[in-house]
């Protein structure tokens, strides 16, 4: 602490900055699994699509020296893995969960196979946007250096929205999402939405990813990610598939996570692990609250197996 | 799996070749084995061409995993000590799957089985190594058990998913046993790796005589059997797979779709549970964050594997214990990293799932009537 003045004023101002910093991987894949269950499919594959594009984002990023080739280099592996799950799940009678929590352990392993090597060097990070040049306080400064990353998931939440509502494409998504039949009875092709709908999913679940690598925390380990993939995939179902309510729970995710780490900077270390699980802890317990055996979620793609 | 034959003696005077009616009625059977078994060699191909891609010989692979799972007495004590606890785990994903529910939290009740079995065992000091060792399973068990029964429950009684549920709950788990090991129970004297004290060489569980294989390889079969009886030969199992075939129709005949729950989920997490306890008692001797090996990850694997059958658990988690023997072999030999195996449980993953979409469709299996 090196401005005493403040004094615990440092905890909400390192949630807010948390808040920032952290939920930018939880918004890009509440995102993303929004889109792909409002088609009527649920990939928990992301957790997988997380850490590979993490790791592909490090590695390109190292080997070209430029962050954002390993942005667009995570997507493309997030978009990849996207269609595999797409293309499976495209098979008759396979089920979609079953195929995301093998993609999920397939992901995590070929990003920790891959990413041996990387664990050493340095690559080159994403800038950040100073936004707390208007003040004296360090601490202040430092919850105010805002990635881009963080702008675009901002500005990407209230443009899908508009998206599902009014856009063909929107509309198409949702129409697979709600009866499959009335797709194909259009005539379009339920699967090739789906897949198209799985692919961005995994696209921006991936440049989630290449956040935690590239920016906070800014290097690639192998406990980078401990279930944020799984956590966005269970806010999107309370959000209610709407994306304005995935932006909103990603930011008061993202501050439950930066509780742990700002606790113990003010010297608050016993409940340390504790505060760290307290994202998993929010999750369940709003899923608690809002879900309900008798009625189905309101706003639920009818055609998604986890609440059918 | 029933055999239609009436009298068993006629069964074995007609030989199969003969039979025109073997492939009708076993048909079935031989799906269960063949197809995971093509499965299965088709992720080994792939996994092949990967390592190639890297540079390794494949045939060099195959070999050494095969040495270092099945080649050696060693290695087959090896890979049956790490089957013990999978054979647990994947019953925690196969005895809710009756019910068509998907657990995949094995990992989070393995953790507090530990954790619980631990804590009785430090309290239990004075008592005798048996009572020690019972109380520790039963703990385990108990623990395991009601972590599970918790996502059971939320999904009955909260329509909370439970696949989602059991995994944020390991995450959970995870949290309270660092929390613990930590702090309340650490042992002042582990510095580098914070763990508990040791349960003392006592109340350790020992190895099967004439091997080095621990008694934990019983309990996963004899719960495996046990579970596998309680399916397939108890009016609860059936109950239970009216149940997971079709909700409606168990709600109509009366059947207590929810005590049916909350029983299977607190038996899956008991075995789970137990696998902690085993890890204890017969390898780690205290708690601390190595139990968090993934046995609970790779015992999801070994249920779809074995397509839910508890007996069949047994003979697939032998196999995938095999194959997490060889990794160090591998490492070792082949200079591949330690995520080679979970990069092949991964293939193997993807094409079971995918070999889904093969059953009633192979055209010499369904029998000319």
């Amino acid at each position: 602490m090196a401005d005493g003045t403040i004094g615990l004023w440092t905890v909400p101002l390192a949630v807010l900055g948390g808040a920032i910093r952290v939920s930018t991987p939880f918004l890009f894949v509440s995102l993303g699994e929004c889109i792909t269950e409002r088609s009527g499919r649920i990939n928990l594959g992301l957790e997988g699509t997380l850490v590979m594009g993490a790791m592909s984002a490090y590695g390109i990023s190292y080997l070209t020296g430029s962050p954002w080739l390993g942005v667009l280099a995570a997507g493309v592996t997030g978009a990849l893995l996207g269609a595999l799950h797409a293309g499976i799940c495209s098979l008759p009678r396979v089920n979609d969960i079953a195929v995301g929590i093998a993609l999920m352990l397939f992901g995590t392993g070929l990003a920790f196979y891959l990413g041996k090597p990387l664990i050493e060097p340095t690559a080159a990070r994403l800038p950040a946007i100073d936004f707390g040049w208007w003040s004296d306080i360090a601490q202040v400064r430092a919850a105010l250096r805002i990635n881009v990353l963080f702008l675009i998931g901002i500005a990407l939440a209230p443009i899908l929205y508009w998206a599902f509502k009014t856009t063909r494409w929107g509309l198409l998504i949702r129409t697979a999402g709600e009866s499959a039949d009335a797709a194909r009875a259009m005539g379009y092709s339920v699967l090739s939405i789906r897949l198209r709908a799985t692919m961005v999913g995994g696209f921006l679940a991936g440049i989630g990813g290449s956040f935690l690598s590239l920016f906070y925390p800014g290097s690639w380990n192998e406990g980078l990610s401990s279930g944020q993939g799984i956590t966005a995939v269970a806010l999107v179902i309370f959000a209610r598939w709407d994306p304005l309510l995935c932006m909103w729970a990603s930011l008061a995710f993202g501050g439950a996570a930066a509780l742990g780490p700002a606790l113990q900077s003010v010297g608050v270390t016993s409940g340390y692990h504790l505060f760290n699980a307290a994202p998993y802890i929010l999750t369940l317990a709003i899923m608690i609250i809002t879900c309900s055996p008798k009625r189905t979620l309101t706003g639920a793609p009818a055609e998604l197996s986890i609440t059918k | 799996m029933t055999s239609e034959v009436a009298d068993p003696a006629e069964a074995v005077a007609i030989s199969p070749a003969a039979d025109p009616g073997f492939l009708q009625r076993h048909g079935g059977t031989i799906e269960y084995i063949l197809i995971p078994g093509a499965a299965l060699v088709g992720a080994l191909g792939v996994f092949g061409v990967f390592v190639a891609l890297f540079g390794k010989n494949p045939l060099d692979l195959y070999f050494y995993m095969y040495q270092g799972a099945f080649g050696t007495w060693f290695s087959w004590q090896n890979t049956l000590t790490r089957a013990a606890p999978l054979i647990l785990t994947a019953l925690c994903t196969a005895l809710p799957a009756q019910l068509g529910m998907v657990i995949i939290g094995g990992e989070g009740a393995l953790l507090i089985g530990a954790l619980a079995s631990t804590s009785i065992a430090l309290t239990m000091q004075w008592a005798p190594p048996l009572a020690v060792q019972l109380a520790m399973a039963a703990a385990g068990m108990v623990a395991g058990g009601l972590w599970i029964m918790l996502s059971g429950g939320l999904r009955q009684y909260r329509g909370v998913n439970e696949t989602i549920s059991s995994l944020l709950l390991v995450y959970i788990a995870l949290a309270i046993l660092n929390h613990l090991v930590e702090g309340l129970m650490r042992d002042p004297t582990s510095l580098n790796k914070p763990s508990t004290r040791e349960i003392g060489a006592a109340n350790m569980l020992g190895s099967i005589p004439g091997t080095d294989v621990h008694w934990g390889l019983v309990f996963g079969i004899i719960a495996a059997v046990a579970s596998y009886i309680l399916i397939y030969h108890t009016v609860f199992g059936f109950a239970a797979r009216v149940a997971g075939g079709n909700i409606r129709a168990a709600k109509i005949v009366g059947l207590g779709v929810g005590k049916l729950i909350m029983t299977v989920c607190f038996l899956a997490g008991a075995s789970a549970g137990l696998a902690g306890m085993v890890e204890v008692a017969a390898v780690q001797g205290r708690t601390n964050a190595n139990l968090a090996a993934g046995y609970g990850f790779t015992g999801i694997l070994v249920a779809f594997l074995a397509r839910q059958n508890p007996l069949a658990v047994i003979p697939v988690a032998i196999l995938l214990g095999g194959i997490s023997a060889s990794g160090g072999l591998l490492q070792r030999r082949l200079g591949l990293p330690d995520a080679s195996v979970q990069v092949l449980q991964g293939i193997i993953f993807v094409f079971v799932l995918a070999s889904d979409a093969l059953y009633g469709r192979i055209g010499f299996l369904k029998g000319k009537s």
